[in-house]
């Protein structure tokens, strides 16, 4: 290291072009992000979304939402003596034949021999001024069942964004190692695997998955009380309320179009000089594929993820819709749609239906947005030029 | 005295001082191919021909000199910078670097060796990357092969830094922040980062701004006399390597045509393809630059994936006869240090 001692140093170059204001890759993609209202708005939609789905439980305490299994599960009053909902005949009978209509309320004896209400709600325990004070209860209705439908499309976001979360999962995590090692080792290995890509890319993905969920259904059927693995996989799913299956179906078919793309942005800065120069220092394969190529080529591959959500969340929608998706009883977008539409609501009770159709329109809107601004703001092309 | 040199003549001599000229021979080419396969099939696909980008090239580089590479877009100079380098695989010859023969070498080795040899480029946009600070990019070599600790690696990017004459207060910059002659010097800056002996310029100042470019090579001469350099210096055009080049190779569709002084390459061409290149460098003097004759070449430089046979420059060859579309010419010394490959020079 001697050489810097020996030798004067070249006479330093202007340092006045190079602006005194510091910039990152990534401080720069905030700033460009932010000018997009647009996708800033989609942001805090995709925030608001995710955010109610994590705190949909607490909603349903503080009695804001009630989810749906009416007094059923959640209330448990009085301590004393009284365990649930099966002692009590009249009043939940009462408030879920009328739901619909107007004020409705049940006046029943409670086990202490007191006059007690349930609201149109189906809420229990109620005195009579709890009752005149009591203006609403769901803020968008129930359904004919009586359960609380803003508390039903909230927990079918959770639906939505667990599919979302997932399918871009597996998709990220797959593809990028599919296309990674297909586009950076190259030769051989490349073209068999990309054939076979090929070849999936040829196949009708969604009758695959109709056919992929019809089949594991029956498989549910026929395996639900087995031991072993598979009767450890159905148990899962029917914890998880259909959606294991529904993450595989999903998953199974989505890191085909990433595996292209990664394979595709590896192969234009695999050439590059500057990852050359690395190899040229003697780094290894791996240190150039996650120091070099990682980090330039994964802005262009969320921004593809990103615009891909949209379609894993109409999927489930759509498969719940025809009854491939969810299990019954388990809330999501698609389904409560098709569960009107089977009840006859459509028509008499249009409010009903908008509630998660504009849910699902709002949320697959929002990742359309997003993915647009991280496009705009991660493009080094519209970036960069002082 | 002539002699031809081929590839079996590759003398045992170690790291030694060459035969003829008494030089310290600092690296050693001798029948160098890198032949690119052209494929095609669906799954399992064949080789159905091959680029040759470099054909055969045998010439020696002596330390501390600064050997100059010409020649057309396309006729395989970077690739035998890269070749010698071992950031691509020859497909036939040897290179050897002070005795070690390095296109066997795997591993751990040839990671050693790349601390002797490094690679300037020529596009200073694309040889950083835009995703690391200047800080990281110049210590990047340094931590490959594990030396020093953090602290002492920002040190040294200092001093490198201020050695390529970059301020290193903005270390912590990205490079899109910086000019094109001063992503230059820091590319300049990561190639000394390992104290190199040897470093293959690939055209490092055609990307520049003329007024750059002067600064860069004197950045670069001043760095060959102080760190006692050695360099293979590419360039597409002879007159930009007159005064940085001690010897001058000029190469045509993967190979050498003619290896000369500089200043007998230039006051003395022998190779109708060396001649043809000179005659289109305008020349200062006024009196004589009236009476340059410009040698226009006919036809396009054939693909390197289909040569010629015989003299591979025997297509575009004012003076070509009949041997020349037979004989492929071996690369002679026609006069002390001249070397030319043309069977109409003797
Ligand atoms: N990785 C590669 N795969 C296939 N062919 C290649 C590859 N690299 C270079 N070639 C081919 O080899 C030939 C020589 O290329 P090379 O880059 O060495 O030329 P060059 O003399 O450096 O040209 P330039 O002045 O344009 O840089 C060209 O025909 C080129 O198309
Ligand atoms: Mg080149």
């Amino acid at each position: 290291m001697a050489e810097s001692n020996e030798s004067k140093p070249v006479q330093l170059i202007d340092d006045e072009s190079i602006s005194q204001k510091h910039s990152s890759p990534m401080g720069d993609a905030l700033r460009q992000f932010r000018h997009n209202k647009a996708s800033v708005v989609a942001f805090f939609v995709i925030l608001f979304f995710l955010f109610m789905a994590l705190t949909a439980g607490i909603w349903t305490q503080v009695g804001l939402l009630d989810h749906a299994r009416g007094y059923r599960a959640t209330h448990t009053i009085n301590p004393t003596g009284w365990e649930g909902v099966d002692a009590w005949p009249d009043p939940g009978h009462c408030a879920r034949d009328n739901l619909d209509r107007d004020e409705q309320w049940c006046a029943y004896l409670s086990p202490e021999e007191q006059l007690r209400f349930s609201d149109k709600c189906g809420r229990p325990d109620l005195t009579e001024e709890d009752l005149e004070q009591r203006q609403w209860c769901y803020l968008l209705g129930g359904d004919s069942q009586g359960k609380d439908w803003l508390s039903q499309t909230v927990y079918g976001s959770q639906v939505s964004l667990a599919v979302a979360v997932t399918g871009s999962t597996v998709s990220l995590i797959v593809g990028i190692i599919y296309g990674v090692i297909s586009g950076y080792y190259g030769g051989r290995l490349d073209n068999v695997m990309m054939r076979f890509v090929d070849f999936l890319y040829g196949i009708p993905g969604l009758v695959i998955i109709i056919l992929m969920q019809v089949y594991f259904r029956e498989i549910s059927r026929e395996y639900s009380d087995s031991e072993g693995i598979v009767g450890f996989v159905v148990g899962l799913d029917k914890s998880m309320g259909g959606l294991f299956f529904l993450f595989i179906a999903i998953g199974l078919l989505s890191w085909i179009g990433m595996a292209r793309l990664a394979r595709g942005q590896v192969l234009s800065y695999r050439e590059k000089e500057f990852v050359e120069a690395a190899r040229a220092v003697g780094a290894s394969d791996r240190r150039i594929i996650f120091v070099h190529l990682l980090p330039n080529v994964i802005g262009p591959l969320l921004v593809a993820e990103t615009l891909a959500i949209p379609g894993y969340i109409f999927t489930e929608a759509f498969l719940s819709f025809i009854g491939l998706g969810v299990q019954p009883g388990v809330p999501s977008w698609g389904e409560m749609i098709s569960r009107i539409r089977q009840q006859g609501g459509l028509f008499s009770n249009r409010h009903i239906v908008l509630v998660p159709s504009i849910a699902l329109v709002a949320l697959t809107l929002a990742f359309n947005f997003f993915g647009d601004g991280l496009r705009d703001a991660l493009d080094p092309r519209l970036r960069g030029k002082v | 005295m002539t002699t031809a040199i081929h590839t079996e003549q590759t003398s045992p001599d170690v790291a030694g001082v060459d035969k003829h000229s008494g030089k310290d021979v600092l690296l050693k080419v001798r029948g160098l191919r890198k032949h690119f396969p052209i494929k095609s099939g669906f799954i399992f696909s064949r080789e159905v021909a091959a680029v040759k980008a470099v054909d055969g090239l045998n010439f020696d580089i002596y330390r501390g000199e600064t050997l100059g590479l010409v020649g057309e877009s396309g006729c395989g100079k970077s690739t035998t910078g890269r070749t010698i380098l071992q950031l691509h695989r020859a497909t036939e010859g040897l290179v050897e670097y002070e005795g070690v023969e390095l296109t066997t070498l795997k591993g751990n080795k040839l990671r050693e060796m790349r601390r002797e040899m490094q690679i300037i480029f020529q596009d200073p946009y694309a040889s950083l990357n835009p995703r690391m600070t200047v800080q990281r990019i110049v210590a990047e070599p340094l931590l490959v092969h594990g030396i020093g600790d953090s602290k002492s690696r920002e040190k040294r990017v200092a001093d490198l830094l201020e050695l390529v004459g970059l301020n290193p207060y903005f270390a912590d910059r990205y490079p899109h922040e910086f000019s094109g002659g001063q992503r230059q010097r820091i590319g300049i800056a990561r190639a000394l980062a390992l104290d190199p002996s040897f470093i293959v310029c690939d055209e490092p100042i055609s990307a520049l701004d003329v007024s750059i470019q002067a600064q860069v090579v004197n950045l670069l001469e001043q760095l060959q006399a102080d760190l006692g350099l050695t360099y293979l210096f590419i360039a597409h055009d002879l007159s930009m390597v007159r005064h940085i080049c001690d010897r001058v190779a000029v190469m045509y569709l993967g190979k050498i045509v003619e290896l000369a002084e500089s200043e007998e390459l230039y006051t003395n061409p022998l190779h109708p393809y060396t001649q043809a290149l000179l005659s289109a460098v305008p020349v200062p003097d006024p009196n004589v630059e009236d009476s340059r004759q410009r040698i226009i070449l006919k036809g396009d430089l054939p693909s390197p994936a289909n040569p010629p046979v015989g003299c591979n420059f025997n297509t575009r060859c004012p003076v070509a006869v009949d041997v020349c579309h037979e004989l492929e010419p071996d690369l002679i010394e026609i006069l002390p240090e001249h070397w030319v490959a043309c069977h109409r020079v003797t």
